[in-house]
């Protein structure tokens, strides 16, 4: 038994791992259990590559290892100090910023491994180059999501003429540029496939950030999902260069992972997926807004829905990304338990692309310590709004917009909605009478049965439960 | 500017136009409120409430000669003279009924909104008086019969015997008949009702009724939400259900106004005929009543035993409630009217609901208002469907569509499977099995991932996202090659990736320890039946 069977061994148990870990993710119960199989995984796999580095280096090993350390030290202290200081709300923000340092990660490896070995064979050659463009696209991808999702760049979707042949003609000169780099590699030029491997990658980080900047905001969940896909794929091109199957099945599974969870924010928004990630919601031109959505509003008072709560027997609480910004998550938590404790059924429902990331308002409201179980679905509470005596909706405002049903002009028609306005009494929490992330207008702040309570969202549902 | 809200000064009046709780939100508008003494005291609101609320207590005149006068009932004729001219009347008018009313005021210069004049539209409904206290009165209607009526209203098994549950027929769906339908299926009644409108079925079936229909009485729509008169066909088969239903039933609650006005719907015939003990409750007593036996305001009982209740104050016989309603429903109008929320009134009449409120002003009478084309019944199918037909694909060249679609994705699906495996043949044995094992990987992914619940998704992108840092063992493995450069690259490359495995591990771990099961739910209570609109 060589050190390299030994670990290959631990490369297989590791991939197993990772497998089980994302396995346990798939309910609460069994999430935290994931989360230690995955990191069980890594610190495998991590030793075991610990020593194969050892005892394949080329320098002494005692250099090895101390740079080794010092690359534990730096990561872990960086890790660890930006995800004490990060809050819930911020969470998008985070994630693709860690995207974009796979991303990075695999620009680097791949010229590595380009320079460890620059004779070869044609097939490692177009692994490192797709490993390299694959890296360079998370890379500025993420770090423009990033900038978007923090507000550092506004949201709004960069629309440049022609962008479609702008991408197109990126991706053909990168055909070219591999044609070509493979080509100088063969004939023994190291210098131009060099230079052509560098022009790929100025063209590929191009390519990221235009990607993503001509995505508008409230698209941003499909973005992050697809990010994380990319970054799956470059540690499995990773994998492919090195000759690695760690690598390959755990890049493998991230990328398909990061895939499907596009693909559903997709189908909750009801749009196709090659549409997203061209660019484009709300920039689609030449959909007028729908006429006849003009009405008057009705307004209430913290006071009256405080009364209006108390006496109902079931109420559903909608939350949006509007909470997440009113960070008023902790009071709909206490106000939650206040209703639960007089014996009122509280409910939320949780529109799937609610919130900047998939899942955004879960998190949210598990960080209030809002039991799991009242936290429902799109589909599992939509049938029961009709029996629902009040529903707050906080902060949300497309996911609940009646005219995705019954407009079939409105930009947002076929999405799927929450059937709010099918409760009794709908209570809608926002700052103004403004549109939403679509910039379409709301038919359900004109309905008989809802009212409007202005003003920020925490204030007001800290006076309800004062009023309580 | 100062709102006054006298007493009322009609015999037996118990209601009240304002209560404690709408005065602190009168002051909140920004006016100055005058309660005259003992104003609330039939209605359980005590003086002292309201002076804790902010309002100041004065005698009759001073109030009667505010800025602003709110009352439930018309001002009578010495109450005019106490008004200021210029003043602004809120009050329940009946300018329809009483033009001499309208006359006097606009003599005196006085503005008047009649809160009874709101037109029917979606956003008229926070101050429309007559839906709040139809809705009052149709509760209060069910408990009157409850009480004459000698039995009990839900049926019981007991050791005793069987008691069936009483029969209770409402006569139009409208607020009142709803609120009755409601009320009465809540105490255990068995409730049929009609309504000539057959749009409102759905809202009868709705609070546990059963919807009565006449063969042929179908009437379309109505434009403006207020029932129509029926034609001599309809009429006949209408009077043919009464008769029958009416027959049958333990309690008959009438609520058919059209238009102010009151149509026969139970003639004396008909009441002949039924149960004796048997209860009438009249809601349109006020416009002469449905029932030919009625008498308003009275409690008639006929030759045969039917008890038949005319009662014209059933709201004021609730005054809490009616007085919290209808002062609530002056507050919505005062905010309407006070777009400063500064305590200043202003009239705009361009304001199709304030038009259509204002029966007077400046010595001008404004009544009737110009129509207000508004449907309250569902306009939007045909709105809906119109488009639609114009310039969407028909449902065949959608088909065709998606079938052309399946098959051009077939088609590159296939192109896709033989330039990867031509790829594949083409590369090294080892770079087969790499293959291999990434296909796999991608499956195996695609069904765990599809597996993971909805609330997880971000926990779930933190972990993948930890994982992914695995790329950290392509790089730790570079850092030991002899080359400089390359080193450097690695360990750049290293301390990114650990960046991510570190982070991603634990921020996923922080995420995940937050969601807890709660303690067990509530009792989860059945459906509420009861929607009062």
């Amino acid at each position: 038994m060589t050190v390299l069977s030994a670990v290959q061994a631990t490369y297989v148990v590791a991939g197993v791992l990772f497998i089980l870990s994302l396995a346990g993710l798939s309910k609460q119960e069994s999430a935290r259990r994931g989360n230690v199989l995955g990191m069980v995984g890594m610190a495998l796999a991590l030793v075991a590559t610990v020593a194969l580095a050892l005892e394949s280096s080329e320098r002494p090993w005692q250099v090895t290892a101390g740079l080794i350390l010092l690359v534990f030290v730096v990561g872990a202290a960086v890790g660890t100090w930006r995800v004490r200081r990060v809050e819930m709300t911020q969470m998008p923000e985070l994630i693709a910023l860690l995207h974009s340092f796979v991303g990075l990660a695999a620009v680097l490896v791949g010229y590595g491994s380009y320079l460890t070995e620059p004779q070869s064979d044609t097939v490692h050659l177009v692994e490192v180059f797709l490993g390299v463009l694959i890296g360079a696209v998370t890379f500025t991808g993420s770090i423009v999501a990033n900038l978007k999702l923090s507000a550092r760049i506004k949201s709004a979707p960069l629309m440049l003429p022609g962008r479609h042949w702008l991408n197109l003609a990126m991706v053909v000169s990168a055909a070219g540029l591999l044609a070509w780099f493979i080509t100088a590699a063969g004939a023994g030029a190291d210098g131009a496939a060099l230079t052509a491997l560098v022009l790929m990658t100025v063209v590929a980080l191009a390519l990221g950030w235009h990607l993503v900047a001509s995505i508008g905001g409230g698209d941003m969940p499909v973005v992050v999902s697809m990010l994380n896909s990319y970054s799956g794929w470059a540690a499995a091109a990773a994998g492919f260069m090195l000759g690695n199957d760690l690598l390959i099945i755990t890049g493998a599974l991230v990328g398909s992972s990061g895939a499907i969870l596009s693909y559903i924010m997709c189908q909750a928004m009801n749009r196709s997926f090659v549409s997203v990630i061209l660019g484009g919601f709300g920039a689609e031109p030449g959909t007028p807004a729908s006429a006849g959505v003009d009405g008057e509003h009705r307004e209430t008072y913290a006071a009256d829905v405080a009364e209006q709560l108390a006496r109902s027997r079931s109420v559903i609480i909608v939350p949006g990304y509007g909470m997440a910004v009113a960070k008023a998550q902790y009071p709909v938590a206490d106000l939650t338990e206040k209703l639960r404790d007089r014996g009122v059924d509280v409910r939320f429902g949780v529109h799937p692309v609610a919130g900047r990331l998939p899942g955004h308002m879960n998190v949210l409201l598990a960080e209030a310590k809002v039991p799991y179980d009242v936290v429902l679905g799109m589909e599992e509470i939509n049938g029961d709004f009709t029996e629902t005596d009040v529903v707050l909706v906080i902060g949300a405002n497309d996911t609940v917009n009646p005219a995705a049903q019954e407009d079939p002009g409105s930009p947002i028609a076929g999405m799927p909605v929450l059937e709010v306005w099918q409760a009794r009494d709908v209570v809608v929490f926002k700052r103004s009478m403004a549109t939403g992330y679509a910039g379409v207008q709301n038919p359900l702040f004109f309905r008989e049965n809802t009212a409007m309570i202005f003003g920020d969202a925490k204030d007001q549902i800290e006076r309800i439960i004062q009023s309580l | 500017m100062q709102i006054g809200v006298p007493r009322e000064s009609r015999d037996g009046e118990r209601l009240v136009a304002a209560t404690p709780a709408t005065v602190q939100r009168l002051t909140a508008l920004g006016y100055d409120v005058l309660v005259e003494h003992g104003a609330g005291d039939q209605a359980a609101m005590p003086t002292r409430a309201y002076v804790e609320s902010g309002a100041r207590v004065a005698g009759r005149e001073e109030v009667w000669a505010s800025d602003v006068v709110t009352c439930v009932n018309a001002p009578s004729p010495p109450e005019l003279d106490l008004l200021r001219p210029g003043a602004v009347l809120v009050s329940q008018l009946a300018p329809a009924m009483h033009p001499e009313l309208v006359e006097a005021l606009a003599a005196r210069h006085v503005t008047a909104l009649a809160l009874d004049a709101v037109p029917r539209i979606s956003r008229a409904q926070a101050l429309d008086v007559l839906s709040a206290q139809s809705n009052v009165a149709g509760y209060r209607s069910v408990i009157e019969a409850a009480e004459e009526f000698g039995g009990m209203f839900t049926g019981q098994v007991t050791a005793a015997g069987t008691t069936p549950p009483a029969t209770v027929f409402v006569i139009g769906a409208g607020v009142a008949g709803l609120a009755a339908i409601g009320t009465a299926s809540s105490l255990g009644a068995k409730v049929r009702a009609f309504d000539v409108r057959p749009e409102v079925g759905e809202q009868i079936e709705s609070l546990g009724a059963t919807f009565v229909q006449a063969e042929g009485s179908a009437q379309e729509v109505s434009s403006d939400g207020y029932a129509r008169e029926l034609t001599a066909d309809q009429e006949a088969a209408t009077r043919a259900m009464y008769a029958a239903e009416s027959a049958g039933a333990d309690v008959v609650v009438t609520t058919a106004l059209v238009r102010g006005t009151a149509p026969t719907t139970i003639t004396a015939e008909m009441v002949a005929a039924m149960k004796p003990g048997s209860v009438i409750v009249d809601l349109a007593a006020p416009g002469g009543g449905n029932c030919e036996l009625t008498v308003p305001g009275e409690r008639v009982v006929s030759d045969n035993g039917v008890i038949v209740l005319g009662y014209t104050d059933l709201p004021g016989r609730m005054p809490q409630h009616t007085s919290q309603l209808l002062g609530t429903n002056v507050v919505n109008l005062l905010t309407l009217m006070t777009p400063g929320k500064d305590g200043q009134l202003v009239v705009d009449l361009d304001d199709v609901v304030v038009r259509g409120m204002t029966v007077c002003r400046e010595g001008e009478v404004l009544w009737p208002p110009p129509p207000v084309q508004v449907s309250a019944a569902p306009s939007a199918p045909p709105a809906a469907e119109e488009p639609e037909a114009a310039a969407g694909p028909t449902p065949e060249e959608l088909a065709e569509q998606r079938r052309l679609r399946s098959r051009r994705r077939t088609v590159l699906a296939g192109l896709g499977a033989v330039v990867g495996g031509l790829a594949i043949a083409a590369s090294p044995p080892d770079a087969v099995g790499h293959f291999t094992v990434f296909a796999l990987a991608v499956v195996v992914g695609f069904y765990v991932i599809s597996a993971v619940t909805h609330a997880l998704h971000t926990p779930l992108m933190a972990q993948t996202n930890a994982i992914s840092g695995i790329i950290l063992v392509g790089a730790l493995l570079q850092i030991g090659v002899d080359d400089w450069l390359v080193t450097g690259l690695a360990v750049v490359a290293a301390a990114v990736a650990s960046i991510n495995v570190f982070g991603g591990f634990l921020v996923a771990n922080r995420m995940i320890r937050m969601f807890r099961k709660g303690a067990p739910t509530p009792h989860v209570t059945a459906p509420t039946g009861e929607v009062a609109r």
